[in-house]
């Protein structure tokens, strides 16, 4: 469960991102965060995994205070998070299957269970057949689709995703969207950060308006 | 435990691998360390021979009474019951003056000088075989110049105490040097480490973000200069070993010129094993440096 209660962020400088913020995603729920650029989208999901930290208010995940975490538990926080990055952060200088290991090395996996995991989440996302390939050669749509296999390696309880769909081709955004809901549907919180209005209508989820650090009704 | 041993042999395949995969970038490396720590190295084992040159040369030190010309048998006679019960001495020789100058006559280009001679120039003399140290020496001499009809005693130990003093400070250059080269690697792999962190960036950053501890982080650059400086240690051990071999050829020339058998003989198997793990110390605190600086810069935000 992820719960917001009057969640404040301000950086260095006065800028307000988010301002008054309360809200709470039960397990299992499909979430969306709509809003234009700057609305403070990227900084809800990055209080999440704590990236950042509240300015003030109450960041609650899983029952764990997000804002008075201490730093060595935050891996093991982020551990149960999958995360699907705006600017993506695939390693270039390795293949696509090390790139879906690199999440596994540090939970104590031995390697041969590890790479059958790796395999089958590679496999989830249709991209079992480029295992031997750079990530640079993918398609916009085989990155996205790397990304999120590499989120979801871990079996996490909650997948985050910043702006999956903005660098795609409508049918690509549709296959990744259709890949969320999916795994929504077995039972994975999916909280995702979008400012493409119209694939949100299509799912009519739950959505969550930004406007300049709040919340619109 | 077993994951944590896993984790280390995965980590260790990991360096070495990355290491082979730049040899000459390692190779470079190894070398930088190897010579600065070879310096030292080599003086210290030069010291090594030459202290046991020394050890062997004060083994049993003597000391040489030459008595008064006008000393008679009795006196000859009252010294040789006096002299075994001194502390400190353990043999004594009487050499009469007659046995000097024929010893004398077989030494090389001496016959004919002392064919020239109308009478014995020599006195008579007692060699002291003594067990003490150089401070026993010092301590017997005055008592020695004490007894009647001496006239001058003399220490074979003055240049051993000489070599010894010339060692010491040696070993002082040698431990400076030491310091100022240990410095040096540790400076090298500091320099080293924060290059591979700067390549690595992206892989730290987003392991932070997917839920790697800072050990984990840490990990592979601490094994990549722990590997570093004992590789560097063992460049050392063969950089040195290989001067000791080209020098001894020339030491053993030099000692037969000498009559004497003597050449530089190499560490012992526990004292390379010491200098192997310092080497890998002084790395690994290189990279515990290194990473403490430059890891906290890499904050994913």
């Amino acid at each position: 469960m992820i719960s917001f209660s009057q969640v404040r962020k301000s950086y260095r400088g006065g800028h307000e991102a988010l301002a008054e913020l309360s809200f709470s995603i039960e397990p299992g729920e499909l979430g969306f965060i709509t809003g234009r650029s700057g609305a403070g989208k990227s900084t809800l999901l990055k209080l999440i995994p704590a990236i950042e930290r509240p300015t003030s208010g109450t960041v609650l995940v899983n029952g764990q205070n997000i804002g008075s975490m201490r730093r060595p538990a935050i891996p093991y926080l982020r551990r149960n998070l999958g995360l699907i990055f705006q600017d993506q952060k695939l390693l270039y200088d390795r293949s696509v299957f090390e790139n879906v290991m690199l999440p596994l090395a540090f939970t104590g996996h031995a390697h041969k269970d590890a790479a059958r995991r790796a395999r089958a989440a590679l496999d989830k996302v249709g991209l079992l057949a480029r295992e031997k390939a750079n990530p640079i050669t993918l398609s916009g749509g085989e990155q996205q689709r790397l990304c999120i296999a590499r989120a979801v390696v871990n079996r996490p309880g909650i997948l985050l995703a910043d702006e999956p769909t903005a660098s795609l081709d409508s049918a690509s955004a549709a296959e990744v969207m259709e890949m969320f809901r999916s795994f929504n549907q077995v039972g994975v919180t999916v909280l995702i950060a979008t400012h493409d209005e119209a694939l949100v209508e299509r799912l009519n989820p739950r959505v969550l308006a930004l406007k300049q650090g709040r919340l619109e009704s | 435990m077993s994951t944590w041993l896993r984790q280390h042999w995965q980590t260790f395949r990991l360096t070495l691998a990355r290491l082979a995969a730049n040899p000459l970038g390692t190779l470079l490396n190894v070398m930088v360390i190897g010579v600065a720590l070879a310096l030292p190295l080599g003086g210290y084992l030069l010291l090594q021979n030459l202290g046991g040159v020394s050890r062997q040369l004060t083994g049993n030190p003597q000391i040489t009474l030459f008595l008064a010309r006008e000393a008679g048998k009795a006196d000859i006679a009252a010294l040789q019951a006096r002299l075994p019960q001194l502390a400190g001495v353990r043999a004594v020789r009487f050499i009469p003056r007659d046995q000097a100058l024929e010893g004398l006559k077989h030494t090389e280009n001496m016959a004919d000088v002392i064919a020239t001679l109308q009478s014995n120039p020599l006195p008579d003399a007692f060699v002291l075989e003594t067990s003490g140290s150089a401070a026993e020496l010092a301590r017997l001499e005055p008592e020695l110049k004490a007894l009647p009809k001496i006239a001058h005693v003399q220490l074979d130990s003055a240049w051993v105490k000489r070599l010894e003093t010339l060692i010491a400070l040696g070993r002082t250059a040698v431990l400076i040097l030491a310091t100022l080269l240990a410095s040096g690697l540790v400076a090298v792999t500091f320099n080293t480490i924060r290059l591979q962190i700067l390549t690595q960036k992206d892989e730290i950053e987003v392991s932070k973000l997917i839920g790697a501890t800072d050990a984990f982080i840490r990990r592979p650059f601490f094994h990549l200069g722990f590997i570093q400086g004992a590789l560097g240690g063992l460049a050392a051990l063969g950089i040195v070993y290989l001067c000791m071999r080209i020098l001894n050829r020339s030491i053993l020339e030099l000692a037969r010129l000498y009559g004497a058998d003597f050449s530089l003989g190499f560490f012992g198997f526990s004292d390379c094993l010491s200098l192997l793990f310092f080497a890998a110390f002084l790395g690994w605190l290189g990279a515990y440096m290194s990473v403490s600086r430059h890891l906290a810069e890499i904050e994913p935000r």
